[in-house]
């Protein structure tokens, strides 16, 4: 073999246990609950092989899916939003500050190294009927017996708020490193106010590393299935738990195929329109 | 005035950050009975019955072996494919690098349903082994980026004299670039065990009956109420997965600024 054709063939043999491993245990899955969607679980329990629609006829018509469906969707855009409000404001002031932005990353970073379960359930000891402002309002007077402030919606999304903000702030901040502080001097000694400067000049420059934040905090709130279960409701399940309970509960598993596939289907579309717009450079960056 | 502005906001929004974390780690020293306010005065109780929790400390070995042969695994894995991404020029690159990195993009609950239910109709059950297939999977991206962010900064010129001084590719992989690469191998072993030891969600998925993580532990625990060993549990993990790395850096810090003088 030539030195030439060894050079050519190196690069794949580095590369095909990684891409083997992703093929066999991710993409010939995929395909297999694809397939697996049409097949049909009867009353006996055992799967009828061959292409039925009722499961997708379920997972589409049904309004209890549907429902769901639409609420893990508002709760996912509500959390984004809430994720850039709080966000970009805190990921500027880093990016901008001169003296301690060392000891800013480093504490940004530190939640990503914090279970994710025990910064979700942290929010029973603040808000819980013994948490801490409750135990604060009755010390204070304000209220003669403790008051449930958990389980219910806006609790899942202050949990998923909690937990989203960093990978918000990161991007943010990534994109904000990228842009040339002089540009908005520029634009101040040429006439412009300081906001003007910030929200014609800054802002525009700064919108990828928004837009690859949101489009983690709505990917990744959308999918979420832990936070539902510790800080909501009975009637707060989201998406995920709709899966679960129709694999592991109802061992109905052509539904729950279906159902996967639905998820897969409108977070994918979304991740699809923004590689279309974007590309996945930003996205890469703030990861890496 | 704008700056001091949004300076208060940033305090806030890391307060918001880092308070309800802060109040785990206070409530676990609370020596009242209840995992509540009030404190009603330090003590190290519930540290001890943690430790005294034969479920939890089996949890604890459980995601400690699963964390450390997923570590291996992934990062053994993520760094042959990282060279050869950095390394030559290949056909198709932005192909192979969306393929490799695929599994960030499928939500978790898709991802465990899909390996789930196809290694189940390949008669591969519930196992210690399914569990471990699907860490390896999604720990898999993180690592390559890692390892590939690290890898563009190592020069090809050390290789390629060890080859011109007559070592074979194998010699200069492990004697030139493999040293070069320990800081990548490092932290791409680091990221993945740190993912694999925080996973809830597709564990729950994957996990066979009677085994536990750490998070599923704690996650089951949570479904009575939260005790003071819930947060006593919690300080412990925050202590591990983030005071000895810190601890590390610092002692590395010193010893660095020692040796420079």
């Amino acid at each position: 073999m030539s030195v030439e054709a060894r050079e050519r063939r190196q690069p794949w043999i580095l590369l095909s246990p990684a891409l083997t491993a992703i093929g066999l245990l991710l993409f010939v899955p995929l395909f297999f609950i694809v397939v697996y969607s049409f097949w049909l679980r009867t009353a006996t329990g055992a799967d009828q092989v061959g292409f039925y629609l009722d499961n997708w006829n379920e997972a589409l018509t049904d309004p209890f899916y549907r429902d769901i469906l639409f609420s893990t969707l508002r709760i996912a855009a509500i959390t984004t939003v809430a994720c850039a409000v709080l966000g970009y404001p805190a990921a500027y002031f880093i990016a901008r500050s001169r003296g301690n932005k060392a000891l800013l990353l480093l504490l940004l970073m530190l939640p990503f190294w914090i279970s994710y379960i025990i910064r979700t359930m942290s929010w029973i000891n603040i808000l819980g009927v013994s948490g801490a402002v409750n135990w604060v309002l009755l010390n204070l007077g304000i209220t003669a017996e403790p008051i449930q402030m958990l389980y219910n919606e806006p609790t899942v999304i202050l949990g998923l708020v909690h937990f989203l903000l960093p990978f918000m702030v990161l991007n943010v901040y990534v994109a904000l490193e990228g842009v040339d502080v002089s540009l908005e001097d520029a634009a101040c000694s040429l006439g412009s106010t300081r906001w003007q400067a910030f929200r014609e000049v800054t802002l525009p420059l700064s919108l990828p590393g928004l837009a690859a934040g949101g489009l983690l905090c709505f990917v990744l709130s959308a999918g979420t299935y832990i936070t539902p279960l510790v800080l909501g409701g009975p009637t707060d399940a989201m998406y995920a738990n709709l899966v679960f309970e129709a694999i592991i509960t109802q061992l109905n598993w052509p539904l729950g195929s279906a159902l996967s596939l639905m998820l897969l289907g409108v977070l994918g579309a979304l991740v699809l329109v923004y590689n279309h717009y974007l590309g996945m450079g930003q996205l890469m960056k703030g990861l890496g | 005035m704008g700056w001091s502005l949004i300076r208060v906001y940033t305090v806030l929004v890391y307060l918001f950050m880092f308070l309800p974390v802060a109040v785990v780690v206070l409530l676990s020293f609370n020596a009242s009975q209840f995992g509540s306010f009030p404190m009603t005065g330090l003590s190290f109780r519930w540290f001890v019955e943690l430790a005294q929790n034969e479920a939890i400390l089996r949890a604890f070995r459980t995601s400690i072996l699963l964390g450390a042969l997923t570590a291996v695994i992934s990062t053994t894995l993520g760094v042959l494919a990282s060279l050869a991404l950095v390394r030559y020029n290949i056909a198709g690159r932005n192909l192979i690098s969306t393929l490799l990195i695929a599994p960030i993009l499928v939500p978790e609950v898709v991802l465990a349903v899909a390996l789930l239910l196809f290694l189940n109709f390949l008669s591969i059950n519930k196992s210690f082994f399914l569990l471990l297939m699907g860490h390896v999977i999604f720990t898999l991206p993180f690592v390559i980026l890692v390892v590939q962010a690290r890898l563009v900064g190592i020069r090809r010129d050390y290789e390629e004299a060890a080859l011109s001084l007559g070592a074979s590719p194998v010699q200069t992989f492990f004697q030139i670039t493999l040293p070069l690469l320990s800081p990548a191998v490092f932290a791409g072993m680091l990221f993945a065990f740190t993912i694999s030891f925080d996973d809830i969600t597709g564990t729950l998925f994957w996990k066979p009956g009677g085994v536990e993580t750490v998070p599923t532990q704690i996650f089951a625990m949570l479904r009575n109420s939260i005790s003071p060993e819930i947060n006593a549990l919690g300080t412990v993990m925050i202590f591990l997965t983030v005071g000895l790395p810190l601890l590390g850096l610092a002692i590395a810090r010193r010893m660095a600024m020692q040796r420079g003088g």
